[in-house]
């Protein structure tokens, strides 16, 4: 009877283990096929041409595979993004922690949510048909599919992510640090941003890099405001971006083609940057 | 124990029946690939379904390059591709069949005064050698060139009518038809291009030299930007007895009705 028990004891463990494994089984699958598919097109453009070459144009009759431009938009445009969602983001988070009246607080939290959960596809056509017309009837250029709107559209998206994890942030921070502040004279606005942001920096600093992230990875919403011709960046010009350059060219790119190969190469890249995003995430979450 | 035995006994019988069933066949087409053949392969697998009750017609609408690879890698049984195999896909064995011709139609704004070009006109303004459409005999405005993205069956077979193969100076590359009709519709300084069969009353069609894209102009060849709508077929493997059926259906000049109702030309008599 023991050793029944004991049987079953195991079994169940080996099956957790096995559908732990799953998740794991998956990231170190993908990791390895994009490795795999993404490094021989990197060998024949060579890795310098590839990823410093201005020019793509990978359909023509004398391709060219350079993503210089993707990888500059992406930069800038994650950046752009930060710049205009982070402030609005922190500031709201500070205003929901700690000056917000319970009601608004929460009509206000379950709105983030619902931003959280609209499909991108949604802030995508929302953009193409609200965004980029009015893009172009503001600043009187020809069109307003751009590096902007592709901006306006990412500050918005990354907004949730930032507000939902600087508030949780703020929230923990410790109450008696607020009293002694107040109790030294400061006011409550001094308080905030001299005690408890400071107290929250790791916590904030996560928030942006989750944004970073979501910024850079982000396909189907960008595609659909940013024009997709690989320009290098303006901020008023037609651009393409690491994530769009895959999505926009892999449906029709022949199998086994160098075009193929290179955009499992883009991924690649992509990829790595990524990888780079959550390193800093996990550096950030360790100090806290 | 016995339990266990049972349970292993069920799971091996209920292999064998889910592999019973790929064997036989099972009454189903599956087509994969253009997304400009939506509405005419539409059209003929609703009628096919009609009249051969039972019979379940799929569509998957993935882009002819996507098309091409899932008939190569047998993942459906007749591809769709708006444009002629390339050379290392027919040698991967594949076998086209051209089913129906469809117009590229010219889209302008509607309030584009502009109603005629010629073709080398456009190829122009495509290039970037005219710029302003006033020059045209429009306002004064800068022309946004709107276009599909690179490996579009619609892109190729416009850029190689016009003779502006990687010369484009695209302001927009967008992904599909309904995108392209969006971004025209809603910028007066734009031109675009988009399958006859799915030009809606949003943007306005040009003549191309004094032809309007009709159906009888696109057969006759006086409307000169088409491209053919292609079956993509396995040459070393039969197709199923249901897949064969549908495809001597929908290219019998039965199903020409079908076609010509759907917006694209039929070329089989």
């Amino acid at each position: 009877m023991k050793n029944r028990k004991r049987f079953m004891e195991n079994a169940i463990h080996g099956i957790f283990l096995i559908l732990g494994m799953i998740t794991v089984g998956c990231v170190l699958l993908i990791t390895v096929y994009l490795v795999i598919s993404g490094i021989p097109a990197v060998r024949k453009i060579g890795i310098l041409d590839f990823l410093f070459g201005k020019e793509w144009a990978s359909t023509a009759a004398q391709p060219r595979y350079g993503i210089l431009s993707f990888i500059l938009t992406s930069v800038y445009g994650t950046a752009g993004a930060i710049v205009i969602g982070v402030p609005i983001g922190l500031l709201t988070a500070v205003y929901l922690a700690k000056i917000a009246p319970p009601k608004g607080k929460a009509v206000m939290e379950a709105a983030v949510s619902l931003l959280a959960g609209i499909p991108s596809v949604v802030y995508g056509l929302v953009g193409m048909m609200v965004l980029v017309p009015g893009i172009r009837i503001a600043f009187r250029i020809p069109d307003g599919a751009s590096l902007f709107a592709a901006i306006i559209v990412l500050a918005i998206m990354i907004l949730p992510s930032i507000i939902k994890v600087s508030l949780t942030a703020l929230e923990a921070v410790p109450k008696e640090y607020e009293d002694a502040s107040l109790a030294l004279g400061a006011t409550p606005i001094e308080t905030y941003f001299r005690v408890s942001v400071p107290a929250a920096k790791s916590g904030i600093a996560a928030a942006v890099v989750l944004g970073v992230g979501r910024a850079i990875g982000e396909a189907m919403a960008v595609m659909m405001v940013a024009g997709n011709a690989p320009n290098m960046p303006d901020l008023f010009q037609s651009v393409r971006f690491l994530t769009t350059a895959v999505a926009s060219e892999m449906s029709y790119a022949a199998d086994g083609s160098l075009q193929k190969q290179a955009l499992f190469s883009i991924a690649l890249v992509l990829f790595l940057f990524i990888m780079l995003i959550n390193a800093a995430l996990n550096f950030f979450l360790k100090q806290e | 124990m016995k339990k266990y035995t049972a349970l292993i006994a069920i799971g091996s019988l209920m292999l064998a029946a889910m592999t019973g069933c790929g064997k036989k066949d099972s009454g189903t087409v599956s087509t994969d690939g253009s997304t400009s053949m939506e509405k005419v392969i539409g059209a003929l697998g609703e009628s096919f379904e009609e009249n051969n009750s039972g019979v379940t017609f799929t569509y998957n609408p993935t882009g002819s390059g996507s098309g091409i690879t899932a008939v190569a890698e047998g993942r459906c049984d007749i591809g769709l591709s708006s444009r002629n195999l390339k050379d290392e896909e027919k040698a991967q064995g594949l076998a086209e069949t051209v089913l129906a011709l469809d117009g590229i139609a010219i889209i302008v704004n509607p309030e584009n005064p502009v109603n005629d070009l010629a073709l080398d006109t456009i190829g122009k303004i495509y290039m970037g050698e005219i710029t302003n459409w006033k020059d045209i005999g429009g306002n004064d405005l800068e022309i946004v060139l709107i276009g599909r993205e690179a490996g579009s069956g619609t892109r190729d077979g416009f850029e190689s009518i016009t003779g502006t193969e990687d010369a484009c100076k695209y302001r927009q590359e967008l992904t599909s038809t309904g995108d392209v009709m969006g971004a025209v519709a809603g910028n007066p300084a734009a031109i675009g291009y988009a399958s006859l069969a799915s030009v809606k009353e949003t943007v306005k069609a040009l003549l191309v030299g004094g032809i309007a894209p009709t159906e009888d102009t696109v057969k006759d060849g006086s409307y000169v930007v088409q491209r053919p709508f292609v079956l993509v077929t396995k040459s070393s493997t039969d197709l199923s007895e249901t897949a064969q059926k549908f495809f001597d259906y929908i290219t019998s000049s039965e199903a020409n009705e079908i076609i010509s109702s759907a917006g694209a030309v039929p070329v089989n008599e």
